[in-house]
């Protein structure tokens, strides 16, 4: 097994969790509805809890300290897609890439529950309930924005528009991750892309939204948009306060 | 978190109630008996209990937002965690007491209004700003520390589900005092950076903690009429005293300085005696010119216009998903 692959790989999955859970965290006390306070509060602690699974799968691989790859990385390290740096927009923007999100991850779960690496079964395993539960969370919200108000539609319209693109970064190939395919590690990325389109496109549909049409190839996971950055700056402003063995 | 009991100029005549159904209800009480939604109750119970509980669901609900501004910014992943838990606590203490208050009949609408439009209270101890990460450990610390202490009380209270309601949260806020405790004395024992940043924040949250527990008791008209309807079963200073002795042995443990020249032990009485409480700056910070008032106000407002597309989506849904059955 190329155990530099599966790194890259496991730094992947862990960054995506962990933005996508600081974008949703920001909606804490700020959402429509306070049940939706109390809701996406959670999905936010999962999917940065989810993280903490992957980065620890990490240290075990390579000894990376999880706190420190967080607190001390600048963003030219980072390997999230674009996708979940993005900031947090309107409502209909982060439903619409929440719910992207947690249909990519069930397909892939589906998959990685069988992983011939231990630690990858097993991290899947645990996150997997909570994927399913988010999926419903944000699926139904999907319906209800899209078919509710000439408003609520145009806005998911909009959401969908700029997300559906950069959505398929989450598809892209890491390099040498064909070494962990065919090792039974990772499931292929276009069998994902396949079963995440299949499941998304007739519930989308269904939801009275138009997918866009694909005109540019996915970015690469080393490139990022100006919003990573100014995110950083702010998320490790205490941390860096003191050295990165000090305790908080 | 908790409202504090915060005066009114609102009289607690019940000499409108029927005397022979007020003198069964204040047996009732008397037996130590809870009061229950259906049950008899005078209109001023029912008009205070109305008042305090969405008052209190109101400083969760506003409670949210200064310890939410810091969760981007916390310095681990554990913390974050923490914060985020936290935060979202107490938006689930503020749709639990909601709830409390809908049994006496009040809406969630017309509670939201009045918080919006300035008419209701809430907690004034978050009209102050939280100005470094310490305060995230002092908040828990002090402030949740001195609500516990109110809602232990409350959890007696007369009224059932405000009383059931106080055990589930103060059970929550256990949690979160403990933890803020946790960061403040790792912070008060760590670098010296760390400690200056525990010994400000302490600093500036003492006081407005103090305030918490209201005016003093000889100034604290609605005391008796609440202790006589079993709502309230203790008095502001007593609170405050019982707060005052166990903060001040936690902070003289980890070295931290009370910022209050006048502080004394008591050897008589066993009890630590404070300085004057700046009682204009309470009034001024309950009447809504504290140093986050507007913005408090402002940031609940942001978040209520910018969802209303939102809730109206969900109405329009429903209807065409009640039409289409």
């Amino acid at each position: 097994m190329n155990s530099a692959a599966l790194a890259a790989k496991l730094l992947a999955l862990a960054d995506d969790e962990y933005i996508l859970g600081h974008r949703d965290a920001e909606w804490t006390g700020h959402a429509p509805i306070l049940e939706e306070d109390i809701a996406f509060a959670n999905i936010a602690q999962d999917e940065i809890g989810h993280a903490v699974l992957w980065y620890n799968a990490l240290k075990d691989l390579n000894g990376d300290d999880p706190d420190r790859l967080v607190f001390f990385r600048e963003s030219s390290g980072w390997r999230n897609a674009q996708f979940v740096e993005l900031p947090k927009g309107d409502w209909a923007f982060t439903m619409v890439r929440q719910y992207l999100f947690d249909a990519a991850e069930l397909v892939r779960l589906a998959e990685t529950v069988n992983s011939a690496h231990r630690a990858v079964a097993e991290v899947s395993e645990k996150i997997r309930p909570e994927e399913m539960y988010h999926y419903r969370h944000t699926s139904n919200w999907v319906k209800r924005l899209g078919l509710g108000t000439e408003e609520s539609h145009r806005r998911m319209q909009a959401a969908l528009d700029s997300l559906w693109p950069r959505a398929l970064q989450l598809f892209a190939p890491l390099p040498n991750e064909d070494e962990l395919i065919a090792a039974g590690i990772f499931p292929a990325p276009d069998k994902l892309r396949a079963a995440w389109e299949g499941a998304t496109r007739s519930w989308l549909t269904d939801s009275g939204l138009t997918i866009p049409t694909i005109t540019a190839s996915a970015a690469d996971r080393e490139q990022h948009t100006e919003h990573l950055a100014a995110l950083l700056a702010e998320m490790q402003e205490v941390a860096r306060l003191e050295p990165p063995d000090v305790k908080w | 978190m908790c409202a504090n009991i915060l005066p009114t100029d609102i009289t607690l005549a019940s000499q409108n109630a029927d005397p022979a159904k007020l003198a069964a209800f204040e047996a009732r009480i008397t037996r130590g008996e809870k009061i229950e939604p259906g049950d008899w109750m005078p209109a001023e119970y029912r008009k205070q209990l109305v008042r305090m509980i969405s008052q209190h669901a109101h400083s969760e609900y506003v409670g949210m937002l200064p310890e939410g501004s810091w969760i981007t910014r916390a310095p681990n992943l554990r913390q974050k965690l923490v914060l985020i838990a936290k935060v979202q606590d107490e938006g689930g203490h503020g749709q639990y007491l909601y709830h409390a208050a809908e049994t006496l009949g009040a809406t969630r609408e017309e509670m939201i209004e009045a918080l919006l439009n300035g008419r209701a209270k809430y907690s004034s101890i978050f009209n102050y700003p939280p100005l470094t990460w310490a305060d995230m450990g002092m908040i828990g610390w002090l402030v949740d520390g001195a609500a516990i202490k109110n809602q232990t009380m409350l959890a007696h209270c007369s009224y059932g589900p405000y009383s059931r309601a106080m055990v589930r949260i103060c059970a929550e806020e256990s949690f979160h005092n403990k933890q803020g405790k946790e960061m403040i004395y790792r912070y008060a024992l760590g670098t010296p950076k760390q400690k200056a940043m525990a010994q400000d924040a302490l600093n500036r949250w003492w006081w407005p903690t103090l305030m918490m527990f209201g005016p003093h008791d000889s100034d604290s008209p609605n005391t008796p009429q609440l202790a006589r309807w079993g709502i309230k079963t203790k008095s502001n200073d007593e609170l405050r005293q019982e707060f005052v002795d166990e903060t001040i042995a936690e902070a003289h443990l980890v070295g931290l300085t009370i910022p209050d020249p006048d502080l004394r032990y008591d050897e008589a009485s066993g009890h630590w005696l404070i300085g004057k409480i700046d009682w204009d700056e309470f009034w001024r910070v309950v009447n809504g010119d504290g140093p986050c008032n507007k913005e408090r106000l402002a940031a609940r407002n942001k978040a209520h216009d910018d969802g209303q597309w939102v809730r109206e989506a969900l109405a329009a849904y429903a209807h065409k998903s009640k039409s289409a059955i």
